[in-house]
């Protein structure tokens, strides 16, 4: 069946530690970038949809600020927010408007400047990250949230502190080819094993780490999709759940039930199985997160993940290439553009752009971005026709 | 005071879940079970969420739990830095109830591992705080 709504552009920034100019700067680099070489003017956007996890912004309210500089007012915006996800929960909220008929173009714009906290504002809004009402006086984060669920699926199925590791080595040969990647450097499982303890079992590199950036993409309806480009990339599916906030509230911690429940929803969307995916951007915060989401994501059995990696499978080259532009522990995060990074990288591959790490003839590709520690999960599925 | 006492550093100070703060002062670690429905949860809900009724009760929870996930932390969010090393940890009770706390620093020097039979205790904390924490059964 004919697809309805497509991408028909992109624009990121590079994601940077610092990057030293405003938000609304750094929103219009991927705004000017996602406008270039398109049949589209400014004024033919209809909306717009600003994502940002908006407890890192000085600003209060940011959509207003940012839809002034890029000279978007006039017209409606909004605000969402879901953590690390929030730019996924933009393309959603994107294609409603689209596919409902309210609007014809839709800008999704993510951005996050981390590097506007100092780092004991960091440090707080860390101690707020669970529920602040019984989880956070324990002084839970999120990074310790994800080192729990790495122990239990160490625990239940074996998984290593080393194995872990290869998903930092795997994600870094891409990581090298990114232009726009924080991290550019070859790392080795030993360069992994001996970086410090953050939360045990996981070390400094298995963790990503902050970072400044911004992503758009401009969503069409079909008929107008034809006319702005050449080369649409079609939404095939999209799914999306929620787990619960609380980690007493969870029934497990090996897995994340709201990938696999939004990873459901997604793939009957589409009519497509994991058996089809071609290539996939796997939220990969932590190198565990990796590992437990090909198992959520129906790439591997539960507690089979690891020998997904291990045989190669994921690689650039193998059966199923996951992260061809490093991952986030390559890219950086920059939490409200996350997903828009990760979104970007499947519409080039889709696109045959993407030169070194180009997955040959790839038809069909899936996105899966987490938003805090499995509180929020949207998978992406987007086809070439 | 009333649930601004619990835990290392709090967020929330009224709730209509104050009592557990009383209870823990008492030297029990309570939960709520909805009278209506019998649903159980934890942290404790006032509202159930399954039957929408605000009639609950107070259960204690004295059963023994088995570690599931966890987590010791070197570097912690504002407010912890001087209370790192600490063990975070998930414990599963045999009526389908998990509970996340910290597990008894005392245990930090012997190997925690999954399955490791826990109970869940009242603790008092410096600056007449209270909290519970996880310790061998």
């Amino acid at each position: 069946m004919e697809k309805e709504v497509a991408i028909v552009a992109e624009g990121q920034t590079g994601f940077v530690r610092r990057c030293g100019i405003s938000i609304s700067e750094l929103c219009s680099i991927a705004f000017t970038e996602a406008m270039e070489g398109i049949n589209l003017k400014n004024e033919e956007i209809d909306a717009s949809v600003i994502c940002s996890a908006t407890e890192y912004d000085k600003q209060r309210s940011p959509a207003g600020i940012i839809t002034e500089y890029l000279n978007l007012v006039g017209r409606p915006t909004f605000c969402v927010e879901s953590l690390c996800s929030s730019s996924s929960s933009g393309l959603r909220i994107a294609y409603s408007l689209v596919k409902s008929g309210m609007h014809d173009v839709v800008a999704v714009i993510g951005f996050q400047k981390m590097s506007e906290l100092t780092s004991a504002e960091a440090a707080e809004r860390m101690g707020r990250s669970g529920d602040v009402m019984w989880e956070s006086p324990f002084g839970l984060s999120m990074p310790a949230a994800f080192a729990m669920f790495a122990s239990s699926h160490m625990a239940e199925y074996g998984t290593t502190e080393e194995q872990m590791a290869k998903v930092r080595v795997k994600n870094s040969i891409c990581g090298v080819l990114n232009e726009k990647a924080v991290f550019r450097k070859k790392i080795t499982v030993m360069d992994v094993m001996n970086s410090q303890t953050i939360v045990s079992p996981l070390k400094m590199l298995d963790c990503c780490a902050n970072a400044d950036g911004a992503g758009v993409l401009i969503v069409a309806n079909r008929d107008i999709a034809k006319r702005i480009t050449k080369e649409p990339v079609w939404i095939h599916g999209l799914g999306a759940s929620t787990s619960s906030t609380t980690l007493s509230g969870r029934e497990t911690y090996s897995s994340i039930a709201c990938s696999r429940s939004a990873a459901g929803a997604a793939y009957d969307m589409a009519g497509v199985g994991p058996e089809d995916i071609d290539v996939a951007e796997v939220h990969d915060c932590f190198t565990i997160t990796e590992i437990i989401s090909y198992e959520d994501l129906g790439f591997a059995q539960p507690g089979e993940g690891v020998g997904l990696l291990e045989d190669g499978e994921t690689y650039p080259d193998g059966r199923i290439p996951i992260n061809p532009d490093g991952g986030i522990l390559s890219k950086g995060h920059p939490i409200g553009a996350t997903g828009i990074g990760q979104i970007r990288t499947i519409v080039r591959q889709l696109r045959g752009q993407c030169g070194e790490t180009q997955v040959n003839g790839a038809r069909i590709g899936l996105v899966h971005n987490l938003g805090g520690p499995g509180i929020y999960c949207f998978v992406t599925i987007l086809g070439r026709d | 005071m009333g649930f601004d006492r619990f835990g290392v550093k709090s967020f929330v100070s009224e709730t209509k879940a104050e009592a557990f703060v009383d209870y823990l002062e008492g030297g029990k670690v309570m939960t709520t079970k909805c009278t209506v429905c019998g649903n159980v949860t934890f942290p404790p809900k006032m509202d159930c969420p399954k039957c929408r009724s605000s009639e609950v009760e107070w259960v204690e929870i004295k059963e023994t739990g088995e570690l599931v996930a966890f987590t010791t932390v070197m570097y912690g969010p504002a407010g912890f830095e001087n209370h790192v090393p600490y063990t975070l940890a998930a414990v599963k009770f045999p009526n389908g109830l998990r509970i996340f706390g910290e597990i008894d620093a005392k245990m930090l020097n012997e190997q925690i591992m999954a399955g490791m039979k826990l109970r869940v205790v009242p603790v008092k904390l410096p600056e007449d705080r209270v909290s519970y924490q996880f310790q061998k059964a």
